[in-house]
């Protein structure tokens, strides 16, 4: 007797957090086909998507500039700066850039959608 | 990285010692302030995610420029001029990489190791471990060449040549890390790491300024100057001197290409600091400042190396040829500090050695603290325990695996003195690159995907690798491999990622489709969900 009544606690305990968790489980389901969620995914998409190919591109063209187009890389360009040197530096600039329009195409498009999600989450859940 | 030793004949010795014991009390400093905070398994293994994203901007450039970047880049333009130049626009741009398709949404959906977020929807027994022998192996790799790299860099700053003492360099590096990672934890690292990314940019902003003015900020003729000084001419400035020679010799330089820019969004020691933030915003942010500071360290290289070749005796015979280039950048900063034998030239050469040291530190202290948190996280706490581990046991077991790793990283960095190891980081990218980026993207990406690929992918990439490594010129048949009198080598690249990055997404492929598991795509919606929205995502702790 006195050791069921634990024991009973935390069988309660326990069904009740696996309700939790299976209702939990339920929302995500159920968000993941709702208009909300799909909008953010297709934002999310539709730049991380094109900018990872673009700068796969860039910079494997890069590479096999550096190994089979030798001539057209030392061209000089104004000095004693050739093709080479600013084909380089273009890579950094390029990786600036697409990070800075990531940044802004996230703070716009995608953060107050995703906080509004997670906002509708947390209510419904409880958390 | 290097094997000679040519002892620094000028400098202030006493000054550069003094440096470094400022550097070793600093980091001591930070160390046991941040182990009264270490309370929770959230703070040890992800600093209570309370680091802003400024802060863990620095920390992932603290992590990230190694003393093979500091040093090794600079000293490889140096001696080689434009193709020493190629591993910095890797390393950079694959920062894209980790920015648009892994650094948030893993954030979101992981918790302290890079098996978390692969856990999430598959079996864990088998995924843990085959995420926790990659991100060892990874981590090893990684700071064995580190360590090595520390006896002969503390060795060739403080002028010491004798092998006794050279031992003495990697236990007391070694040590050090130990002390860093068993009591500071991921807070007291990524404060050491925060301090030594500062100390980097300022240092090296400092010679990039000096060395400019020496040619009225004009870039062409610095290079100019660089290009006639090395003695061959305008071709200094052009692709081949370092890569590419031949047929065999391209296609390694595009399998390094290849392997540099998929591997870091595959590296655990970055992963994790993802989770060191409060947010998915945060953790973004992180990787923008990240970029801006690892991109402008890459572009002062640039000039520190150009710089060398025009102001230091780079020759055949000279301390930075047989230094491989390492000793390059800090005889560059004694060199605008006023040259050899004056105040500003002893006083550059020591701080400039004191950054290269800060830096060996904070590399180290990162890798640690990342196999032995999937030691104790994955390997004791989820496979051995099934998840009943105690906090309080999991807290003794990932100091006790810290202090394991830094005495096998000591008692293996001895002995690899005599190899060349060079090749170790570049293996690791390559691993990070086949094993881990295959199941991280798919893990993410596919819904199909399953716990067979999983293990698949990271297993297959993995072994493909570190296989097609040892039957390479690396491992046997030149005067340089591993095994110098023998010959087994049949794979002629010494970078295996042009094949086994193929390979190890091929392997999660091949291993989702021949299984019928299908458990896995019931939590892909829910990965989804709670990697864009952060519906459910860890929060941060409050003290």
């Amino acid at each position: 007797m006195a050791r069921s009544k634990p024991g009973a606690r935390n069988a309660r305990r326990n069904a009740q957090a696996a309700g939790r968790a299976q209702h939990q489980a339920d929302v995500y389901t159920r968000m993941a086909g709702e208009e909300g969620f799909l909008e953010l995914k297709r934002r999310y998409q539709r730049f991380a998507f094109p900018a990872t190919i673009a700068f796969m591109v860039w910079y494997i063209t890069y590479v096999i500039c550096n190994n089979w187009a030798r001539d057209f890389m030392r061209t000089p360009v104004i000095g004693n700066i050739n093709v080479a040197v600013v084909f380089g530096l273009l890579q950094f600039a390029s990786t600036f850039a697409i990070a800075f329009f990531y940044a802004r195409h996230a703070g716009k498009a995608l953060d107050p959608l995703a906080e509004k999600l997670r906002l509708d989450f947390e209510k419904e859940t409880g958390q | 990285m290097i094997n000679l030793l040519v002892p620094m004949a000028t400098g202030n010795r006493a000054l550069t010692i003094g440096l470094f014991l400022v550097v070793v009390a600093l980091t001591l400093g930070i160390t046991f302030w941040a182990s009264r905070q270490n309370k929770t398994t959230a703070d040890y293994y992800a600093g209570g995610r309370s680091f802003t994203g400024f802060q863990n901007g620095l920390a992932i450039g603290g992590d990230y420029m190694s003393a093979a970047s500091f040093l090794g880049i600079s000293g490889s333009i140096a001696l080689y001029g434009y193709d020493g130049f190629l591993y910095s626009i890797g390393f950079l741009v694959a920062w894209l990489v980790a920015l648009l398709l892994v650094a948030e949404l893993l954030r979101n959906s992981g918790r302290y190791t890079m098996a978390d977020q692969l856990a999430y929807r598959m079996r864990q027994t088998p995924v843990r471990s085959a995420a926790a022998s990659s991100t060892i192996v990874v981590s090893i790799f990684y700071l064995l060449a580190q360590m090595v790299g520390a006896g002969s860099l503390v060795g060739l700053l403080l002028g010491v040549t004798s092998p006794g003492l050279k031992n003495l360099v990697i236990v007391g590096v070694g040590v050090l890390m130990i002390i860093y990672v068993t009591f500071g934890g991921m807070k007291g690292t990524t404060w050491v790491q925060i301090v030594k990314a500062v100390l980097l940019m300022i240092g090296t902003l400092l010679i990039t300024v000096l060395v400019l003015a020496k040619f009225g900020f004009n870039l062409s003729e610095l290079l100019g100057a660089a290009a006639e000084k090395s003695g061959k001419g305008a071709a200094f400035l052009e692709p081949g001197q370092l890569y590419g020679k031949d047929l065999v010799g391209k296609f390694d330089f595009l399998s390094l290409g290849l392997a540099l820019v998929l591997g870091t969004a595959g590296l655990p020691h970055i992963l994790i600091r993802f989770y060191t933030t409060p947010t998915a915003q945060a953790a973004r942010k992180s990787v923008l400042w990240a970029i801006g500071l690892i991109g402008s360290f890459y572009l002062m290289t640039l000039v520190l190396g150009f710089g060398a070749a025009a102001l230091v005796d780079t020759s055949k015979g000279s301390e930075v040829a047989t230094s491989s280039g390492n000793a390059a950048s800090p005889l560059l900063a004694q060199a605008v500090g006023g040259g050899e034998g004056t105040l500003g030239g002893a006083i550059l050469l020591a701080a400039i050695s004191a950054v290269a040291f800060a830096t060996i530190l904070a590399v180290v202290a990162g890798l640690t603290l990342t196999s032995a948190s999937s030691v104790a996280h994955d390997l004791y706490a989820s496979v051995f325990k099934k998840g009943q581990a105690s906090e309080k046991s999991e807290l003794i077991v990932v100091r006790i695996a810290a202090f394991a790793i830094g005495a096998v990283a000591i008692a293996l960095a001895i002995p690899a003195q005599r190899l060349n190891i060079a090749f170790l980081v570049a293996l690791a990218f390559a691993v990070a690159a086949s094993a881990n980026l295959p199941a991280l993207i798919f893990n993410l990406f596919w819904r199909r995907f399953n716990t067979l690929g999983a293990t698949c992918s990271i297993y297959g990439g993995l072994i493909c690798a570190v296989v097609l490594v040892i039957f390479s010129p690396v491992g046997s048949g030149t005067a340089t491999s591993l095994a110098p009198g023998m010959d087994f080598a049949w794979f002629p690249l010494r970078n295996p990622g042009l094949v086994s990055i193929p390979f190890g997404f091929l392997c999660g492929i091949v291993g989702t489709l021949i299984s019928k598991d299908t458990s896995s795509q019931l939590r892909y919606d829910e990965l989804s969900v709670r990697s864009l929205t952060g519906a459910g995502a860890e929060k941060a702790t409050v003290h």
